[in-house]
C-alpha cells in the first residue's frame, strides 16, 4: 500500500522553513542571550531531518549533496581557531572582544568574537547528529 | 601568566582535528603524526625546561583571573608527566604503523591517538577540579575510541564494561564535586585548598575527599576497585594497550596526588592511613594476580596493579622520601609500562600465541626482543641500578622512618613476585630449545626500536638519577607544602 504522506509534505516545507530561520536566530542571539551555537545547531539538524523523513535519502541527497562528516572538523578547526587566534593579540587562550558596526538596511548589530566559536559549535553539532542519525537510517 | 601553559594541550588537540580531513590516505597521516609528534615533543620539552628553570606558568583562560576563571597550571610536577606522556605517545606513533592494520590507522587512530594525548595533558596541566573532570571525559572519549578500534567480538564485550565503569564513575565524579561546591562554594583547586584549611577540614569535607578517592582509585585500579583493569587492557591492539598501561591509570594517581597532597591532607590519620592499607592490598593482590595465569599479555597487564600499590604507598606516608618516591616511581612506571606492553605486543605477534605454555625458544630467532625483554624486566623489578630501584628505595626510606615496617616487607616481596612473573614469561617463551616457528621469521624491527627508544629514557632515569632526582625533591618539597601551589596560582 502507498503511504499517503500529503498532511507531512505539505506543512514540512513551511516548518522546515520556520525552523532554519528560528535556528539561525538562536545560533545568532546565542552568545549574550538564550540560545547558542549548540541549540542552533541541533535546531537546524532537526529541521534537515525533518526533510530527510519526508522527501526520502536519494532526493535529499540530491538536495544537498554534502558530506555531514567534514562539518565535524570543520566544526572543531573553527571552534579551537578562535581560542588560539588570541595568541596573535598577546591575549590569554580563549579571549573574546566585541565591537558595534553600522551594517546597511539591517542598522546597529554587535559583533562578537565569541560568535566565531558558536559557528564551530554550530557546524559540529550539525555534522555529528546528522552523521549518527543518517548512519542509523542507512543501516538496514 | 602565559599562553605557554595551554600549548601541550592545544597542539595535539589542532592536530587530531587536522588528522581528520586525510585519515583515509594511510602514508599521509602517518607522516604527519610522527613529525607533529617529535615537534609537540621538542615544544614540551622546552617549556618543561623554563618552568624547571623559573618555576611555574599559570594562565587564566579567557582573561577571567583565578579563583573565577579555569586556571592552567604548569607546575613542575604536570610538566615532568607531560613530558613523559609525549615521549610514550611518539613511541607509540612510530609503532602504530606496523602494528596496527591499515584499517584500523584509516579508521581514526591518529586522531584518537591526539585526543588522548591532549586529554592525558589537560588532566595534569588544569588547575580547576570541574576542568579536570572535563579533560576526563576528554581522554575516555579518546579510548573508548580507541578500545573498540578493530571491532573484534571480545574488545566489544571488555569495552561495554570498560564504558560502564568509567560512566558510573564519571558520574560519581562531577556528583562529588557539585558536594564539594556546595560546601567550599569554588572549584578552583588552589581556593578549594585554602579554604579546606581554614575550616580545618570538618566531618563532611573529609567524607567528600573519600568520595573523590573512590574515584579516582577506580581510574587508577586500587584494591578493591581493580578488576575491570586487566582484561580491558588486553584486548585492544599492543600499541593501544601500551598508551593505556602507561597513560590512563597514571592520570588516577596524579590526582590522587594532587588532591591529597594539597586540599585533604589535615586529616591524615583517617584518609592516609587508609591509603597504606590499600596500598599494601593492591601491591599483594597485583602480584598473584601475575602469577595467576599464563597468559602473557594478562601478566604484563596484572603487573600495572602493584606499580600502582608503590605510588599510593609514597602518597599514604605523605613525608618527603615518600612523595619524592611516588613520583619517581610515577615517571618510571609510565615509560616501562609502555615498554613492556609494545615488547609484548611484538612477542605476540612472531609467537602468534598469547599462551606461555606453547611458546619456546624465540630467543634463538630474535635475539635483540629477548635481551631487550630481559633488560625491561629488570628496570620493572626495580634491580640497581635501574629507575624501579630508586623509586622503590626512596619509598622504603619513607616507610621505615615512619615505622611502617610491615608494609615495607610486603612492598619488597611483592617486588620479588614482580621479578618470578617477568622471569617466567622470559624462561617459558624465550629459553628453551630451538624450534621452527610456524610462519618463518617475521621482520619486527619496527616493532623492537620504539620499545629500545622508551627503554633508553627508563635506563637514563636510573642511572642518571643524579641529574633527574633535584627536581624530583624539589617537587615533593612542593607538594608538601600547599601554600606553594595556593600561592602561585591566587597570588595577586
Amino acid at each position: 500500500m502507498k503511504t499517503n504522506d500529503l498532511i507531512l509534505r505539505t506543512t514540512t516545507a513551511l516548518i522546515a522553513f520556520i525552523l532554519l530561520a528560528f535556528s539561525i536566530y538562536l545560533f545568532l542571539a546565542g552568545h549574550n542571550a538564550p540560545g547558542g551555537g549548540f541549540i542552533g545547531g541541533l535546531m537546524t539538524a532537526a529541521a534537515i531531518i525533518l526533510m530527510y523523513m519526508t522527501y526520502g535519502l536519494d532526493t535529499m541527497n540530491k538536495v544537498i549533496p554534502l558530506n555531514f562528516k567534514l562539518l565535524v572538523p570543520i566544526g572543531l578547526l573553527i571552534a579551537t581557531l578562535t581560542g588560539v587566534g588570541s595568541f596573535v593579540f598577546d591575549q590569554p587562550f580563549l579571549s573574546q572582544t566585541y565591537t558595534y558596526v553600522h551594517l546597511p538596511i539591517l542598522g546597529d548589530a554587535e559583533l562578537a568574537t565569541a560568535m566565531l566559536f558558536d559557528l564551530g559549535v554550530y557546524l559540529t553539532v550539525i555534522g555529528i547528529t546528522l552523521t549518527i542519525i543518517l548512519s542509523i537510517a542507512d543501516d538496514n | 601568566m602565559s599562553n605557554l601553559a595551554i600549548i601541550p594541550i592545544i597542539i595535539p588537540l589542532l592536530c587530531g582535528i587536522i588528522a581528520i580531513f586525510f585519515h583515509k590516505y594511510v602514508k599521509a597521516v602517518r607522516l604527519f603524526s610522527q613529525v607533529m609528534s617529535i615537534i609537540n615533543l621538542g615544544v614540551v620539552l622546552w617549556i618543561g625546561w623554563l618552568v624547571l628553570q623559573n618555576g611555574t606558568i599559570t594562565l587564566a583562560t579567557g582573561g577571567w583571573e583565578a579563583p573565577y576563571g579555569i586556571i592552567i597550571v604548569a607546575d613542575p610536577l604536570a610538566m615532568l608527566l607531560v613530558i613523559t606522556s609525549n615521549i610514550i605517545g611518539t613511541a607509540c606513533v612510530f609503532y602504530a604503523q606496523s602494528s596496527l592494520s591499515k584499517k584500523q590507522e584509516q579508521f581514526y587512530f591518529y586522531t584518537f591517538y591526539f585526543l588522548l594525548i591532549s586529554g592525558v595533558s589537560g588532566a595534569f596541566l588544569t588547575g580547576d577540579l570541574f576542568n579536570l573532570f572535563v579533560f576526563y571525559e576528554v581522554l575516555l572519549m579518546a579510548s573508548y575510541g580507541l578500545i573498540v578500534l578493530g571491532g573484534e567480538r571480545i574488545q566489544l564485550r571488555e569495552s561495554l564494561k570498560y564504558v560502564l565503569l568509567n560512566l558510573f564513575s564519571s558520574m560519581l565524579f562531577v556528583t562529588t564535586i557539585a558536594y564539594l561546591y556546595s560546601v567550599v562554594g569554588t572549584i578552583n583547586m588552589a581556593q578549594i585548598a585554602d579554604r579546606v584549611q581554614q575550616v580545618d577540614q570538618t566531618g563532611i569535607l573529609t567524607t567528600i575527599g573519600m568520595l573523590l578517592f573512590f574515584v579516582f582509585a577506580t581510574k587508577g585500579a586500587i584494591f578493591p576497585l581493580y578488576y575491570w583493569l586487566p582484561k580491558s587492557y588486553i584486548v585492544p591492539n599492543p600499541v593501544v594497550s601500551a598508551l593505556f598501561g602507561a597513560l590512563l591509570t597514571k592520570v588516577g594517581i596524579y590526582s590522587i596526588i594532587r588532591t591529597f597532597s594539597l586540599i585533604f591532607v589535615h586529616e591524615t590519620n583517617i584518609t592516609h592511613d587508609l591509603f597504606l592499607w590499600l596500598a599494601g592490598f593492591t601491591m599483594v593482590f597485583g602480584a598473584i594476580g601475575a602469577l595467576s595465569t599464563n597468559n602473557v599479555k594478562l601478566i604484563i597487564a596484572y603487573n600495572i596493579i602493584p606499580a600502582v600499590g608503590f605510588m599510593l604507598m609514597g602518597i599514604g606516608l605523605l613525608s618527603q622520601d615518600g612523595l619524592a618516591g611516588s613520583v619517581y616511581y610515577l615517571l618510571h612506571d609510565m615509560i616501562i609500562k609502555a615498554v613492556l606492553f609494545l615488547l609484548i605486543g611484538a612477542l605476540v605477534y612472531v609467537a602468534g600465541t598469547s599462551d606461555l605454555t606453547k611458546m619456546k625458544g624465540i630467543i634463538h630467532h630474535y635475539p635483540f626482543l629477548g635481551w631487550l625483554f630481559f633488560l625491561a624486566a629488570l628496570v620493572l623489578a626495580g634491580i640497581p641500578p635501574f629507575s624501579g630501584f630508586i623509586g622503590k628505595i626512596l619509598l622504603i626510606q619513607g616507610g621505615v622512618e615512619q615505622g611502617q615496617i610491615m608494609l615495607v616487607v610486603v612492598g619488597l616481596g611483592s617486588s620479588l613476585l614482580i621479578l618470578l612473573s617477568m622471569m617466567r614469561i622470559f624462561m617459558r617463551c624465550f629459553w628453551g630449545e630451538k624450534e621452527e616457528l610456524n610462519g618463518g621469521l617475521k621482520p619486527i624491527r619496527s616493532f623492537t626500536w620504539p620499545a629500545a627508544f622508551l627503554l633508553i629514557f627508563s635506563v637514563l632515569l636510573g642511572v642518571g638519577a643524579e641529574w633527574v632526582y633535584p627536581y624530583v625533591e624539589i617537587i615533593a618539597n612542593d607538594l608538601l607544602d600547599p601554600s606553594i601551589y595556593i600561592d602561585s596560582v591566587l597570588k595577586e
